[in-house]
């Protein structure tokens, strides 16, 4: 007999009950830490940005205010720096993305000669100091008259951009599935159709990574825009060093730094959005 | 409708010969199994049929046109693959309607077909789903949509259920049986399976490092095996080293009567076409009785240590190291790869004799 008969039901009712989730206290710990370093600086530098009067040992400024937001966000070189910034970085991004993705492609998909050494060869303008090359590349530029104008900005940092725009998108085109696009083939794409349609759509997370990383990255750029740039072109981070370099006001370097947050905090949620906290970090690789 | 033609193909890897002189007719409506072990070759005759591989000799036609230099978007053929490879970043419906928005067809046009197809394998409601949502036959059976609704001259099926499990896999083989005759569309399916091979073939190739061993339908590869491969590969089979002297074999259990020269031999007996009886005389015992349900299977130590293994209808009692004796009513005769004789019936002969 196997039915179950009532009096062992109610016998087993008493069975001891166990909590197995038990909180992971190692693991709160290592967030505590990494909280701390990461937070609490970016925290500091925002509330500068709004000190007016802030003495040593008080734990918060004395004085709130707005002196340095208005002082700051008066300048017409702040703004004009401020676009520049963007559309410069959206000019790289987009160039890069333009050039690199079916090099990306080609490189995962394709075989032809001196694959590995035209892929190892993006790896190479990182691998050496960068000034010493900035340094050799104005050079060039001087004779072609690109120094200090906006292309030759754009020249030197879509250089900077080309190691991640092919190195990620070509592990992202490897991961899309062989068959899928084999599939797309027999359903009579031909190759391109099968780019735009299945491969491109597939590494789309973590190609979005990949874009995210470098227009940041572009934003960010001090040395190449500063090297060629100056002094016509100058850029947020440019113009940051400038003001620090002038007057040691704390205050002004901290407005800067929040101003600078924006773009890419916008873009970050953007990218949030756009492909969801799980992909977006499938994207880098976590 | 459409009939597909491989003539004399072959093709290699780096300098290895994968598939060697290999051709094949596959009739109007016909469902053809290639069926073979990994690395035999099926799957890349398969590719080969769809323009996914290049045949290095020979040719493939389909309706006596030459389509060996056709890239797959412009072949006649629809293939489905073993992962499924459903475009994961589009919807059920999406999915099915891509080959049509190639071809231009009007919208009304493509929505109605997405339907029927949809329809056809049974998933009806599920045209707005994510690919992700469905369970894994449920992927397959888009899968089978998505290369049915393009009207393909030859259907290509590439393990398609192999990572299915068991009840899925032979509930789906029925319905893509069932939906292939309804069609009546030409097919060419690759496994590795050899039950799903006798369950949905009209004809099986069965194939072996890259060359065909016999091609059969599913009755005549069962019951007459041309070669000690197949005999081997398809469904279980008993093998016995003998010689063969004056037209009779030396085992001590079975022997039969064939007029094959003398020689060692390998009878081959499936399991059920041998008799178990309990007899106190024989030297050959039980070793190990398994119930199937259906039916049981006995497996057999004879007095010169090979294993025997037997089926015996589900009523029959053994006791685990009983004597018994053992008669087959169905004996072919192998020499090396070859077969030389179909035996049947062999008359029935004690074990330990007299």
């Amino acid at each position: 007999m196997t039915a179950i008969d009532p009096v062992t039901m109610a016998r087993d009712s008493h069975v001891p009950t166990h909590k197995t989730k038990k909180t992971d206290w190692l693991g709160l710990g290592i967030v505590a830490v990494l909280g701390l370093v990461v937070v609490v600086p970016l925290v500091v530098v925002a509330i500068w940005a709004f000190a007016e009067v802030w003495r040593y040992p008080s734990l918060l400024p004395q004085e709130f205010g707005l002196r340095f937001w208005n002082a700051t966000l008066a300048r017409p070189d702040v703004w004009g720096a401020m676009f520049l910034s963007i559309r410069l970085s959206v000019t790289v991004t987009l160039l890069s993305a333009i050039i690199c993705l079916p090099a990306a492609y080609a490189f995962a998909r394709l075989d032809f000669p001196g694959r590995n050494v035209l892929f190892l060869s993006f790896l190479a303008s990182h691998a050496f100091p960068k000034f010493g090359l900035l340094v050799a590349i104005a050079g060039i530029f001087l004779n072609l008259g690109l120094i200090s104008t906006f292309w030759g900005v754009v020249l030197i940092q879509l250089v900077g951009t080309l190691m991640m725009m092919i190195w990620i998108p070509v592990a992202a085109f490897q991961n899309v599935d062989r068959a899928m696009e084999e599939a797309a083939r027999d359903a009579g794409a031909g190759p391109l159709r099968v780019f735009w349609s299945v491969s491109l759509p597939q590494a789309a997370p973590t190609i979005f990574a990949a874009v995210l990383l470098s227009f940041v990255g572009t934003f960010y750029e001090t040395e190449g825009a500063w090297l060629i740039g100056a002094p016509e072109i100058r850029t947020m981070p440019v113009l940051m060093i400038t003001f620090i370099n002038n007057q040691i006001v704390v205050q002004y370097g901290a407005v800067l730094s929040v101003l600078l947050w924006i773009p890419s905090f916008i873009a970050l949620m953007f990218t949030r959005r756009l492909v969801g906290s799980a992909s977006f970090a499938k994207g880098f690789g976590v | 409708m459409a009939q597909l033609s491989l003539k004399n193909i072959g093709k290699s890897f780096d300098g290895t010969d994968v598939i060697r002189d290999i051709s094949l007719d596959v009739e109007d409506g016909e469902l053809v199994c290639l069926l073979g072990p990994s690395g035999s070759g099926k799957s890349t005759i398969l590719r080969m049929a769809g323009g996914f591989e290049t045949p290095d000799r020979g040719a493939i036609l389909i309706d006596g046109q030459d389509v060996t230099r056709i890239p797959p978007e412009k072949r006649p053929t629809g293939m489905v693959f073993q992962s499924h490879a459903l475009w994961s970043h589009m919807s059920v419906a999406d999915n099915i309607a891509f080959g049509l928005k190639l071809r231009r067809m009007p919208r009304r046009e493509i929505q109605e077909k997405v339907a029927g197809a949809l329809e056809l394998v049974g998933l009806a409601d599920y045209g707005s789903r994510r690919v992700w949502q469905l369970s894994g036959g449920q992927q397959q059976r888009v899968a089978i949509a998505r290369a049915l609704v393009l009207e393909p001259k030859i259907l290509l099926l590439d393990e398609p259920f192999a990572s299915l499990d068991q009840h899925l896999r032979e509930h789906l083989r029925e319905e893509l049986r069932d939906i292939q005759r309804r069609l009546g569309i030409t097919t060419l399916f690759v496994t590795h399976g050899q039950d799903e091979a006798l369950a949905l073939a009209d004809r099986i190739v069965v194939l072996q490092g890259g060359e065909i061993e016999q091609v059969a339908s599913p009755d005549q590869m069962y019951r007459a095996p041309e070669t000690r491969f197949v005999a081997g590969f398809i469904g279980s089979m008993n093998f016995l080293a003998c010689d063969m002297r004056g037209g009779r074999s030396d085992h001590a259990v079975f022997q039969i009567e064939a007029s094959v020269s003398d020689g060692p031999v390998e009878l081959a007996i499936r399991p059920e076409a041998i008799v178990v009886t309990p007899s106190a005389t024989s030297t050959a015992r039980v070793h190990r009785t398994t119930d199937y349900g259906t039916h049981i299977l006995v497996d057999i130590d004879l007095a010169d240590g090979t294993r025997v293994k037997a089926m015996c209808p589900p009523a029959t009692r053994l006791a685990t190291g009983q004597p018994v004796s053992l008669s087959a009513d169905r004996v072919t005769v192998f020499r090396g790869t070859e077969k030389l004789a179909d035996v049947a019936p062999v008359e029935m002969r004690e074990v330990a004799h007299v």
